[in-house]
């Protein structure tokens, strides 16, 4: 894996190197150079497997990773490809002519973080929430408990306890120390 | 074989790829096969268009079982994770919480105990045996040989309760949880598992007598859903779909986890690559378990603990990282991407199940062409689980 890095290193500007265990590594590129590490990786390197795509919301430094899983069957290794976005009107170039599959993710993609895939097959097509028009659910400041409260009744009789008191007191009733 | 007719009947192509067709016409016809329907793998529906009895066109249509697990968990503590994941799948939900655990573990540096590893792969077999159980009754109940899914119902039966015995629990077992597992082994465990063993081969070739040399059953599922070994890792396919095109991926042995690799298998193959060669794929594998659960109780170490000490899990904090464990499940490729920001919660849980690719772009793929009464076989015979999708 290593060896891999040094040798695309310079090309790709690839930065933010990771080795998370001997078989997985992370790296960081830019966007202009996805499509193409994406094309070298998969055609030269044998990372021929699209394992996932998702994103995670970094929404403290207002911007989404995609993270790009490739895996190599004949090595047995997996290398992820992040790319960070900015959260205003997040927008990637699509892959599905490199991975038709890539299309159903980015589909949902679209609808659970609102980052558009412009040309990606039926990506404005409703995928799991069906006639949804609320923010889109998967970024962090949708708020899930709030939306619960708002949309459905409180049974009657329900407790809600935080657990980490709740375990303090049924361990310690007379007090004990605090956390 | 399975007869296709002539192929020019069908509508022409846009320029954007969509179909032209016009419902107006009376040759075509829309036809929704699920949300509730016996031909149907759990809560999805397929959206067909047909003509005359062939489909033309289908589209997948999953979020009936939505629950929004990934979005649950950014609210939860590590552990109060734990008892969720297994809900992502009924039939085998052993894998979500070794695949859980086991990215938790590695961004939290948790060694666990080798017993545990031990039980763990137990539990995996065992969970694999039951799916493909259910797989078989559900791929024969598709043909309408009823009787098989009633025989492969009694036969699972039986191993869910030795499920109940180790777990507590028949289907939910919540039992690989972060550390190791919850408890060692039964008193007599071996030996009733032994007989539960002997009781599922004996099941299985009656299974094998009744369905795969019946007439019927192999006039409707060779031939039917045919897999270009090429489209293996264009359309991220796995287990024993790409098993059943003579592609011998499987991760138990191509990157062994656990203890696959004290373990002496090779993966099951088969090349015809239709609905039958997957059937026959999963019934060799699932004998193949059967030969790994008593490798496992023949070769496991008999002391020591099963469980890590965990730090305070109330106010358990993982350091910031990212990582990928994945797992051979009997669908295929079943992963876990796990992000952690140094808080007490997971910043982002991605699952990959493998039904995410066989359901979605490949079902579409193969289901052009192919008569409404086999659309149910063809889709079962690719083993999807909903809950995958829209986790």
């Amino acid at each position: 894996m290593e060896t891999l890095y040094a040798r695309l290193k310079e090309p790709f500007g690839l930065t933010d190197w990771v080795l998370q265990k001997p078989d997985l590594c992370f790296v960081t590129v830019a966007r202009e150079q996805l499509r193409p590490l994406l094309l070298h990786l998969r055609d030269l390197e044998g990372f021929t497997h699209l394992v996932l795509l998702t994103a995670v919301d970094w929404i403290e430094e207002d911007r989404f990773q995609l993270t790009y899983l490739l895996h190599d069957r004949a090595k047995a290794r997996d290398i992820g490809v992040r790319l960070m976005l900015p959260r205003e009107d997040a927008s990637m170039d699509s892959i599905h002519e490199l991975w038709p599959t890539a299309a159903t993710y980015q589909r949902e993609l679209r609808e659970m973080f609102g980052i558009d895939f412009p040309g990606s097959p039926r990506v404005n097509e409703d995928f799991i929430l069906e006639g949804w028009a609320d923010l889109p659910p998967y970024r962090r400041d949708f708020d899930t408990l709030q939306y619960a409260h708002e949309a459905y009744a409180e049974r009657a009789g329900r407790e809600t306890r935080d657990p980490a008191r709740h375990m303090k007191e049924q361990l310690y009733p007379d007090g004990g120390q605090d956390d | 074989m399975t007869e296709y007719s002539n192929r020019s009947q069908y509508p022409q192509a846009r320029a954007d790829g969509s179909l032209d067709i016009d419902l107006t016409s009376g040759k075509y016809l829309k036809l929704w096969q699920g949300p509730n329907h016996p031909g149907i793998t759990g809560n999805m529906s397929v959206e067909l268009t047909v003509c005359g009895d062939e489909v033309v066109e289908g589209k997948t249509h999953v979020g009936y079982l939505h629950r929004g697990f990934e979005k649950l968990m950014e609210r939860r503590t590590f552990i109060q994770c734990f008892p969720i994941v297994c809900r992502i799948c009924v039939p085998e939900p052993d894998f979500n919480e070794y695949c859980y655990a086991a990215a938790v573990e590695e961004l939290a540096g948790i060694e666990v105990p080798e017993k545990a590893d031990w039980i763990r792969t137990l539990i995996l077999e065992m969970g694999r045996i039951n799916s493909y159980l259910m797989y078989l009754g559900g791929q024969a109940g598709a043909f309408g040989l009823g009787v098989i899914g009633q025989w492969t119902t009694y036969a699972r039966d039986l191993m869910l309760d030795r499920f109940e015995e180790l777990t507590g629990a028949r289907i939910y077992h919540m039992f690989i949880m972060p550390g190791g597992v919850r408890d060692d082994l039964p008193e007599g465990f071996d030996q009733r598992m032994e007989e539960t063993l002997q009781e599922i081969e004996s099941t299985l070739q009656d299974v094998y007598d009744t369905m795969f040399r019946n007439a019927v059953f192999k006039k409707r599922a060779v031939g039917l859903g045919y897999v270009d070994p090429a489209w293996v890792d264009e359309y991220g396919i796995t287990g024993p779909v790409a098993r059943g095109a003579g592609v011998a991926k499987d991760v138990r042995r191509d990157q062994p986890y656990l203890v696959y690799d004290r373990l002496d298998f090779e993966p099951v193959i088969a090349t015809e690559s239709d609905t039958y060669a997957r059937a026959d794929v999963r019934r060799r594998d699932l004998l193949m378990s059967v030969d790994l659960i008593r490798q496992i109780l023949a070769r496991m170490p008999r002391q020591g603990e099963v469980m890590a000490t965990l730090p305070n899990v109330l106010h358990w904090k993982i350091p910031r990282g990212e990582t990928y464990v994945r797992g051979e499940c009997s669908r295929g490729e079943y992963g876990y991407y796990l992000v952690t920001d140094g808080s007490g919660y997971p910043r982002r849980v991605n699952v990959r199940g493998p039904s995410y690719t066989h359901a979605m772009t490949l079902l579409e793929k193969l289901i052009v062409n192919v008569n409404i009464s086999n659309v149910a076989g063809l889709m079962v015979s690719l083993h999807t689980y909903p809950p995958e999708i829209e986790r």
